[in-house]
């Protein structure tokens, strides 16, 4: 479908402005595991310092670039597959938001005033425009959905009253359901609680409040960055695997949204196991509930490898009677066509079944006392958002931009090959991360080069060492790859236009297909999905306002250990006794 | 819904299931359970180590940026072998983390409330206890240390 003027410009700008931000996320999460090592034994590195850049390593890759992502997938799906114009008003006002807010919140990360890490736990508070970036990406990010969308999609529906509307456009809608769903509680959170601490309106918060709210929000994202990846496996990876290639069953992958709609709300204190103030009784039936949300990834693993033998088989049928064989017809590092997406999405596979192994342990009730909080945490979401979406989200980038630029993908073989060394990257990492945290405690979200893996310091850690290493060779085989990545699609923006500018996917057919209407029911199933995530946060939000907090806390800068206004006071009181000598 | 379908969904909700049983039964039939909501007592300023029994402590420590006190103002003690210790944990400014290495011990420390865990330290040794939650410049510097002689 050709696509011209402002709608082309900003899906192009939305995929490139957050690769650009990437850059610098992905520099410092290199950087991130010299530090840990103890390679750079430094509280900063080129005048950013460590807890610094891990804020704006988590921010970046983690909610800057999966929004913008998101947006830029859904324009370009629900365009594709509607063939509904967009409308370039509702564009532009969201990219000037999501673009503005991205630009608060990176002044404030960069010029230090929210160093904060991106769960922004309080009562440790960033500057005020840290809060307000953030508010307005997410809000921004939610227009095109309400106002572009959905209209879409009811003209859509009027048009073809007996076609179930694309399961593509089907799964990026659930996932916007959800995502304004989830926004609630994190603003609230943010415009009640943080922001009127950050500029001084009140004097106090209840952090395990504001904890409980953000898990309210903070699990569920990480199913908002999964589901565009889900997409692209159930929709378009069997069309890339082959041309015959078909998706085994529609009807499975309806379900699977449906589950993630149901399930991703309800089981935000799998983050809070370890935390006080919450009647254990509910962390165990979040903890239930988050077994119901691996229900769907199970079923997508079948769905996924089904459609993969099925279309292996039709692309070779030679094969056809084979149980294992088949698999060696896939086209693992393959250059023609679109073929080389199919390394992005393969490697991520791969990563996430480790991803959803150890991801089931940390949901594991008393298990995560064993794991939670140490580099275990990291080594498990590095082979899921650091994976699977990570590379989804990398592959579909340098595909959407050969398309709406109308460039061939330059440098496609360190394209196709970049998916496989990040995977082998991520592997050694993540092992040396997940087996170093669960076996020896080695702690998340600490410079321990400065001190744990200092042999010069008191509080030297040998037992960690080994893993901190090993996590260099990985650190250093993802940066390779990404430098891979980075050549091929700044290559591919940059080369001679060959043919024109459109918005197009590999759509695969269903293999098998029913109407389905109790799944296609999506306002039924939201009311569904907000009714349980309000139940199940009712006891543990009594909990943490009525019965487990004793008293509100005041705010604190990272430098000092002395709450915020005390240490303001006592500046203005130095600042007068100063400016008098002066006189 | 085809047969290998069905078959692959009771295969994993079994696993799934299979799973959670056994989650219940370390829990309440071993015992090995979360935190939960604590509230006869209040949080506390000052760390401190009770004695009550020859084998029966009771520690409340403070979390501050950025060291541990275990025992007014110290950030190491020392226990006997075989000692049960009711660990009570508060904090006395931002969020902190407390996981003594090794063990099951792994809280957090919010200011305003108090979490708590049992724990019977069965084998001497030096049990590190180490802040794995970021809490300001210091982080990276803030561990204590549980002697059991
Ligand atoms: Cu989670
Ligand atoms: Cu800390």
């Amino acid at each position: 479908m050709k696509v011209e003027g402002g709608i082309r410009f900003i899906i192009l700008s939305e995929v490139v402005i957050p690769l650009l931000l990437l850059i610098f996320g992905v520099y410092h999460g290199v950087m991130q595991v010299l530090y840990r090592a103890g390679v750079l034994k430094t509280d900063s590195f080129l005048g950013i310092d460590y807890y610094q850049g891990l804020t704006l390593h988590g921010v970046i890759n983690a909610i800057v670039f999966t929004t913008f992502f998101a947006v830029a997938f859904g324009n370009a799906v629900v365009l594709y597959l509607l063939k509904k114009p967009l409308r370039s008003a509702v564009q532009w006002v969201a990219w000037f938001m999501m673009v503005g807010g991205t630009l608060m919140a990176a002044w404030a990360m960069f010029t230090k005033r929210a160093t904060v890490l991106y769960t922004f736990y309080p009562p440790l508070i960033g500057h005020w425009t840290f809060y307000i970036g953030a508010v307005l990406l997410v809000v921004g990010s939610l227009l095109p959905f309400f106002l572009d969308w959905i209209p879409n999609a009811i003209a859509w529906k009027r048009e073809n009253p007996d076609k179930k509307i694309p399961l593509a456009v089907f799964g990026v809608f659930v996932n916007h359901i959800l995502w304004t769903i989830m926004i609630i509680p994190v603003a609230v959170e943010i415009l009640f609680q943080l922001f009127p601490l950050s500029v001084g309106w009140v004097d106090e918060i209840n952090p395990l409040l504001a904890r409980t709210l953000f898990w309210f929000f903070g699990h569920p994202v990480v199913y908002f960055w999964l589901l565009p990846a889900y997409v692209m496996l159930y929709t378009m990876l069997p069309k890339i695997a082959s041309e015959k290639g078909k998706l085994y069953s529609d009807p499975a992958g309806r379900l699977a949204f449906i589950l993630f709609l149901l399930f991703s709300l309800p089981v935000g204190l799998h983050h809070q196991f370890t935390e006080p103030g919450i009647t254990n009784a509910w962390k165990l039936i979040h903890a239930m509930f988050t077994f119901c949300v691996a229900l769907p990834s199970l079923i997508t693993a079948f769905t996924v490898a089904a459609s993969l033998e099925y279309s292996a088989k039709a692309e070779d049928p030679s094969v056809k009677n084979s149980k294992f064989y088949w698999w060696t017809r896939l086209p693992y590092l393959r250059l023609e066509g679109d073929k080389w997406l199919f390394s992005y999405l393969f490697a991520g596979l791969i990563l996430f079944f480790f991803g959803g192994v150890t991801g089931i342990v940390n949901a594991s009730y008393n298990l995560n006392l064993t794991v939670h909080n140490t580099a275990y945490v990291p080594g498990h979401f590095h082979t899921t958002v650091g994976g699977l979406v990570l590379l989804a989200f990398l592959g579909m980038s340098l595909y959407m931009v050969a398309k709406l630029r109308g460039t061939d993908v330059r440098f496609k073989g360190l394209a196709a090959l970049a998916p496989y060394i990040w995977m082998q990257g991520m592997f050694m990492f993540s092992y040396a991360m997940m087996v170093g945290g669960a076996l020896e405690g080695f702690p998340r979200r600490t410079n321990a080069g400065l001190t744990y893996l200092n042999p010069d310091s008191p509080l030297y850690r040998p037992e960690w060492v080994g893993y901190a290493q090993l996590s260099v060779v990985g650190g250093i085989l993802l940066g390779i790859a990404f430098v891979f990545f980075l050549v091929s699609f700044f290559g591919t923006l940059f080369a001679p236009k060959v043919r024109e500018s459109v918005v197009e996917f590999p759509i695969a057919e269903a293999y098998h297909d029913a109407p389905t209407p109790v799944l296609n029911n999506l306002k039924g199933w939201t009311v569904a999905a907000v009714l349980l995530a309000v139940l199940s946060y009712i006891p543990p939000l009594y909990d943490v306002t009525q019965r487990g907090v004793f008293h509100n806390s005041p705010a604190y800068n990272e430098q000092y250990p002395i709450p915020l206004k005390q240490l303001q006071q006592t500046e203005a009181k130095t600042k007068e006794l100063s400016m008098k000598e002066d006189r | 819904m085809d047969r290998a379908e069905r078959n692959a969904l009771t295969v994993a909700i079994v696993l799934l299931l299979f799973f959670f049983v056994l989650i219940v039964y370390a829990a309440k039939g071993l015992k090995i359970d979360l935190p939960t909501c604590v509230t006869d007592v209040q949080p506390f300023k000052e760390g401190k180590l009770i004695q009550h029994a020859p084998d029966r402590y009771e520690l409340h420590v403070v979390a501050k940026m950025w060291l541990f006190d275990f025992n007014q103002g110290n950030t190491e003690i020392e226990i006997p072998a075989g000692s049960t210790v009711d660990i009570y944990l508060t904090s006395s400014d931002v969020v902190h983390g407390m996981h003594i290495n090794g063990t099951t011990v792994n809280l957090m420390a919010i200011p305003g409330t108090v979490n708590y865990m049992r724990y019977k330290f069965d084998e001497p040794g030096v049990y590190h206890v180490v802040c794995h939650e970021f809490c300001g410049v210091g982080h990276h510097a803030m561990q204590g240390k549980i002697v059991v002689k």
